[in-house]
Order: structure tokens, then C-alpha cells, then sequence
């Protein structure tokens, strides 16, 4: 609305239901008023301020936290604790839809999602209580935390120590890469309680709010993309929580952590979707414009294919995440490996639209002017985090293969 | 405390490109993403504020148009309005309805929903009248003020700005009366999902012309739509005597 154009949003043709990207396609009335709702908030709130932010690191958790009141804190914990209900389709068409304005911002976001809905479902009615209404309120703000120096894609390996002592548990050991380390309210931890059963089995998820004496942050690392966040080593010296922190059961860490990551592969790929939609349509807009050997670049038959493919790869992911949302929605057997499917295809596919749309502003696209170049840098690390596509190979072929 | 009626149109969304049909009946519509009018939400936000000054009791939000209107009224509902009423009549004829026709559907239902104050958007984006708010005060013979800049209710009267072409004009009118807003007068607020969700629920009443006493028999005949002439290219002159005798020739001096 004209709300997102005064507030300085770039004002943008909007793209016709014709056109093969429409991010419309396909989706039901319900669905398209979620993801109206979520353009125009994303279009007013994120998108002005999106490179400033990279450029600034700065984190824009003001803005986070005003997003409560849109119903985004909470997209698929239940209702009951604040959330939304949505279902996990409903969940990626606002996610995609939001990170076209801002990708690491959007992110952030569902990692917080993903934090406030382990809790809703694997939590004691008093945990629920505790920390579900604060969480989708936007009064506190979860990380989520599993790999380790020594452990990313061998995550069951993972080291860091968990002692019962009386109604205690003492922590030990350390966590990295950690989004919205040092800032956020409550970490969602991946730790070994018993310590003779080397593998996932030994793993529990305990829940440590920020002040706790014996948990610290190590220094802001300097990313790639990503950079409006921080992200830092999370350490453990004696950390000491009570045992009704603990998250579910001893022993069921691991399932938590790889149930929430389920949603989360779909969100991380969903991010993936809208960086790329950004991509397409600076690209569509500057081959209409920019001129060489006397006509428009849109009237070069390669540059006319090359975004033909591009469009396709788009698409193509767009389909593999919606079908991975809606598998976890009707609890497909399948879901666990359809959802590191999606993750895998449009992560890496998302980032080659991304790179290709870059290339097409020719030295442009290379100047932090123009928008390509931050989106590839964003996009980058989706191939790497919750869950390296190498793993998600690794997901497909075990399930493909099994039978 | 007063009872607010609003009006809310769907109109085609402002940052479409608009394509004329080729047959030059009209413009294309289908699979095109509509929206609220922009002027319509600033008026229901305006009604809105209203309420959570406890100056009105209840925000009744109506519409003239096909089914699809529907979602415009449940935008207006998810932005503050608490019920709403949707005349329906089909796209083609609410393309061919007149201001005059409209004004009588929104004077007859600010009578029948009781409404102390009658809120719209100056213009819809799509007609470009500007003529229903003034139309329906006088039909309704109630005061009008237009083109609202701020809006300050007083109980049995209402001190107004507009936007006026030298300026802002205050004036100070009785109600009830029918108001219109301009851009600036507020930044409309966002239909939340969560509101969005609780929207569903309010009520909507479903009424026809008829019952209105409103012939929708079309009063206009459209003979053709046409894109406005491609602006020709400019011309620069060498000097004062050229551009004049340049003028003369055009005609235009």
C-alpha cells in the first residue's frame, strides 16, 4: 500500500499473476492474504533498511521484536501459547515472502521460530508457560545452538557436558556459530547428559536463559553475509540451570534438535526463495533498461535464455519447498528427507540465481549499489548451515536407499 | 458515542501496470491483483483511531462489489472495523455504476446502519471521480467537509482541515456529516495476521441493490478506453526568436 511507498520502500510494478515467478501461483485466497500481509510489512520494515544494516552490522532486533504484534514471532507454535497455528505451508509462504526484503533478518526470525516451537511441543505444561507466551510476544528472543567446534556435521558427536548435581545440572563445553549469541534471551542447548553413550542417544536439549552465571560469548565474528546479526561462540564454564530446565527427556536431545530441523531446513530454504525473487526482479527491470549495441539487453536472445533458466531454477525450488512444507503438515512419512530435498535444491539453485542475476548488471552487480551483491553474499551460507547440503545428500540417500 | 460508517472499494493495486484491453472496452482486470482502495484504508484507519479514542462505539465498514469485495471488507474488519455490510452486485456492473448511484447505496445505508459520521477516501483509484462524499451529504442533506488533512470531533460538531489547493482551510461543521480523507491525514495501519485471523469471525451482512431502492441499471455507456498519447519527444530551440516563431506555428501563441 501506499503505507510501504511513504515510508521509502522502493516502489515496484507489481509482477502480474502471468508471469511464471509470480510467488502467487498456485496458492489458495487464505494463503495469499498471509503472504500480502507479510509483503507489506517486509516492503515497509525491512526492505528500506536491509543494506544498511549489512553494511552497518547492525542488528535490527527493535524491529524483530515489533514484528510480534504482526503474529511473525509465533508462525506455526500454537495458539494457545501466542502463536499463529499456521501450517508449515503457510509458515514458508510468509517466510519467503518477508526475506525477499531482507534475507539474514527473516532468517533470524525463524530460527527464533523454530526455538519458540520446539518448546510448544516437546515442553512440560510449565515450560509452555514459562517460555511460549514470551517468546512469541517478542519479550524474549531464542537461539538455537547444536554445533560445536569440534562437531557441525558430525552433530551427534557433539561434547559439551551435562552433570546432574541435586536439582542442578552443570554445564560444561562450547557452542559455535551461534545466531544471535550474546544478545538474544534464552539458548535452546544441545548437550550430552550421559557421557558413556557416545552417539544421539546420549543427547538432551537443555533451555539457559542469558544471565546465567557461567555462560558467555565469545567476540562477534566477521561474516560473509549474514552480517546484521552477530554470531558468536556460546561458552559453558560450570554453567549451572536447574533440571526443570531440561527440554523433554534425557536422551531425546538429538530427535528434538533434528525435528526442529525439519521446519527449519524448510525456512532456511524458504529464505533462499525470496533472496532470489529479489535477484529476478532487479535483473528483469535493469535488462529493460540498460542498453548495448543499440538496444536493451532484454532483446539478447542469450540474455533472454540464460533468465529463462533462471526462472526455472527459481520456480523449481519454490515447488520442492512448498511440497516439503506441506509433507511436514500432513506428517508424510517422507518429510524428513523431502525437507533436506528442499533444502538442498533451493539453497544451492537459489544461490545460482542469485550469482547469475548479479552477473547480468555486469560490473554493476558487483557495487554494493545495486542489490545483487549482498543477496549472494546472504544466500551463501544457506548451503552451509542447519545441516550442510552434504548432509542432506547424505539424508536423501540413506532414506532412498533403505528400501 | 458515535456510530462510524466507512466505505471501502477494491480497486485494481496502485503499483499494477495497467493494460488496456485490445477490443478498447475497458482495461484489463482478471488475474490482476487488487487491492483496497489507497484513499479507503487511510479513511477506515482515520475511523479506527476514532474508536481507540472512545469517541465512536462501533465502525461499520461497507462495500459495493462482487464477491472478491469480500476480502477488502475483511481487511477493513482486520484493521479495527467491528461488522460489515456487502452490497453485491457483479464486476461488470459495478463498473458501470455511476457516483450517483453509489452515493444513493452509501446515503441509504448510513440511514439504515444508524452511522452519526460517514467516513470515505477522497477519490478510488480507479474512477478518479472524486464525487461520492459530496454526492451522498447531499443526499443525505447532512454537512460535508472533504479532502481531509486532520479531523477533530467535538461531539455535536467537528473542527476540520482540508487540503485545499492554496493550502489548508479550516473549518468547524455540525454532525452528524459525511467526511472524506486525504493522503496525509494518517499512515493507514497493517491488517495484522493475527487480526486478519480474528476478522474472520466478525459479522457481514449481505444486502442487495434492491434493497437499498437502487436501480443498477447502467446510466453511462462507456464508447472507449485508450491509453493516453505517447508523450513525443522534446525539442531544443537555438534561441528566443526561433521557440517563438516555433510557437506560432504550433498554434499556440
Amino acid at each position: 500500500m501506499l503505507r510501504s511507498v511513504r515510508k521509502g520502500a522502493k516502489y515496484q510494478r507489481a509482477l502480474s499473476a502471468s508471469s511464471p515467478i509470480f510467488p502467487g501461483s498456485g496458492l489458495n485466497e487464505d494463503q495469499l492474504v498471509w503472504q500480502d500481509a507479510a509483503q507489506k510489512w517486509g516492503a515497509a520494515e525491512l526492505g528500506p533498511f536491509s543494506a544498511e544494516w549489512d553494511a552497518k552490522c547492525h542488528y535490527p532486533i527493535d524491529v524483530i521484536k515489533s514484528s510480534a504484534e504482526q503474529g511473525f514471532l509465533g508462525l506455526y507454535t500454537s495458539e494457545d501459547v501466542g502463536g499463529m497455528g499456521l501450517s508449515r505451508l503457510e509458515t514458508s509462504i510468509v517466510v519467503e515472502a518477508l526475506s525477499e526484503h531482507c534475507v539474514p533478518t527473516t532468517a533470524m526470525m525463524t530460527i527464533h521460530n523454530m526455538v519458540s516451537w520446539m518448546i510448544d511441543v516437546n515442553g512440560t505444561p510449565e515450560q509452555r508457560e514459562e517460555y511460549c507466551p514470551r517468546l512469541t510476544s517478542g519479550e524474549i528472543i531464542g537461539s538455537y545452538c547444536l554445533t560445536e567446534p569440534g562437531s557441525g556435521s558430525d552433530a551427534s558427536a557433539l561434547a559439551t557436558t551435562c552433570v546432574r548435581d541435586g536439582d542442578d545440572y552443570v554445564l560444561n563445553g562450547s557452542k559455535c556459530f551461534i545466531s544471535g549469541a550474546g544478545v538474544h534471551d534464552l539458548y535452546a542447548v544441545m548437550v550430552r547428559t550421559d557421557p558413556a553413550t557416545k552417539g544421539p542417544k546420549g543427547i538432551s536439549c537443555v533451555l539457559i536463559p542469558k544471565d546465567t552465571p557461567g555462560l558467555s560469548f565469545g567476540a562477534d565474528e566477521t561474516k560473509m553475509g549474514w552480517k546484521s546479526h552477530p554470531t558468536k561462540v556460546l561458552i559453558m564454564e560450570n554453567c549451572r540451570v536447574p533440571v526443570s530446565n531440561l527440554l523433554g527427556v534425557e536422551g531425546k536431545g538429538f530427535n528434538i534438535a533434528m525435528s526442529g530441523l525439519n521446519g527449519g531446513r524448510v525456512n532456511i530454504a524458504s529464505c533462499s526463495l525470496g533472496g532470489a525473487q529479489k535477484a529476478m526482479l532487479a535483473a528483469k527491470e535493469h535488462l529493460g533498461v540498460r542498453k548495448a549495441f543499440g538496444k536493451t539487453l532484454d532483446s539478447q536472445q542469450y540474455l533472454q535464455y540464460k533468465m529463462a533458466e533462471l526462472a526455472t531454477q527459481l520456480v523449481t525450488s519454490r515447488l520442492m519447498v512448498r511440497h516439503a512444507a506441506a509433507a511436514i503438515d500432513q506428517k508424510d512419512p517422507a518429510a524428513a528427507s523431502l525437507c533436506a530435498m528442499a533444502k538442498l535444491h533451493a539453497t544451492d539453485n537459489c544461490s545460482e540465481v542469485a550469482n547469475g542475476c548479479l552477473q547480468m548488471f555486469g560490473g554493476y552487480g558487483y557495487l554494493k549499489d545495486y542489490p545483487c551483491e549482498q543477496i549472494v553474499r546472504d544466500l551463501r551460507v544457506h548451503s552451509i548451515l542447519e545441516g550442510a547440503n552434504e548432509v542432506m545428500r547424505l539424508i536423501i540417500s540413506r532414506q532412498l536407499l533403505s528400501e | 458515542m458515535v456510530r462510524v460508517a466507512v466505505g471501502v472499494k477494491r480497486v485494481i493495486d496502485y503499483a499494477v501496470k495497467i493494460r488496456v484491453k485490445p477490443d478498447g472496452s475497458g482495461v484489463v482486470k482478471d488475474s490482476v491483483k487488487h487491492s483496497m482502495n489507497p484513499f479507503c484504508e487511510i479513511a477506515v484507519e482515520e475511523a479506527v483511531r476514532l474508536k481507540e479514542k472512545k469517541i465512536a462505539k462501533e465502525i461499520v465498514a461497507f462495500t459495493i462489489g462482487p464477491k472478491q469485495s469480500a476480502e477488502t471488507l475483511r481487511t477493513a474488519l482486520a484493521m479495527g472495523c467491528d461488522r460489515g455490510v456487502h452490497v453485491n452486485v457483479d464486476q461488470a456492473q459495478l463498473d458501470a455504476l455511476t457516483p450517483l448511484q453509489i452515493s444513493k447505496m452509501a446515503a441509504k445505508i448510513a440511514e439504515t446502519e444508524a452511522a452519526d459520521l460517514l467516513l470515505m477516501g477522497k477519490l478510488a483509484i480507479d474512477g478518479d471521480y472524486g464525487q461520492t462524499a459530496a454526492m451522498t451529504a447531499a443526499i443525505l442533506d447532512w454537512p460535508q467537509a472533504t479532502n481531509l488533512y486532520s479531523l477533530q470531533h467535538n461531539g455535536d460538531s467537528a473542527t476540520v482541515e482540508r487540503e485545499i489547493d492554496g493550502g489548508l482551510e479550516t473549518n468547524e461543521i455540525k454532525t452528524p456529516a459525511v467526511l472524506s480523507v486525504d493522503l496525509r491525514i494518517n499512515q493507514p495501519r497493517y491488517a495484522t495476521l493475527p487480526n486478519i485471523m480474528k476478522a474472520k469471525k466478525k459479522k457481514v451482512k449481505a444486502v442487495k441493490p434492491a434493497d437499498l431502492g437502487v436501480d443498477v441499471a447502467p446510466t453511462l455507456n462507456v464508447i472507449k478506453v485508450a491509453e493516453p498519447p505517447v508523450r513525443a519527444a522534446g525539442e531544443i530551440v537555438e534561441d528566443v526568436d526561433t521557440l517563438i516563431s516555433k510557437l506560432k506555428d504550433a498554434g499556440r501563441i
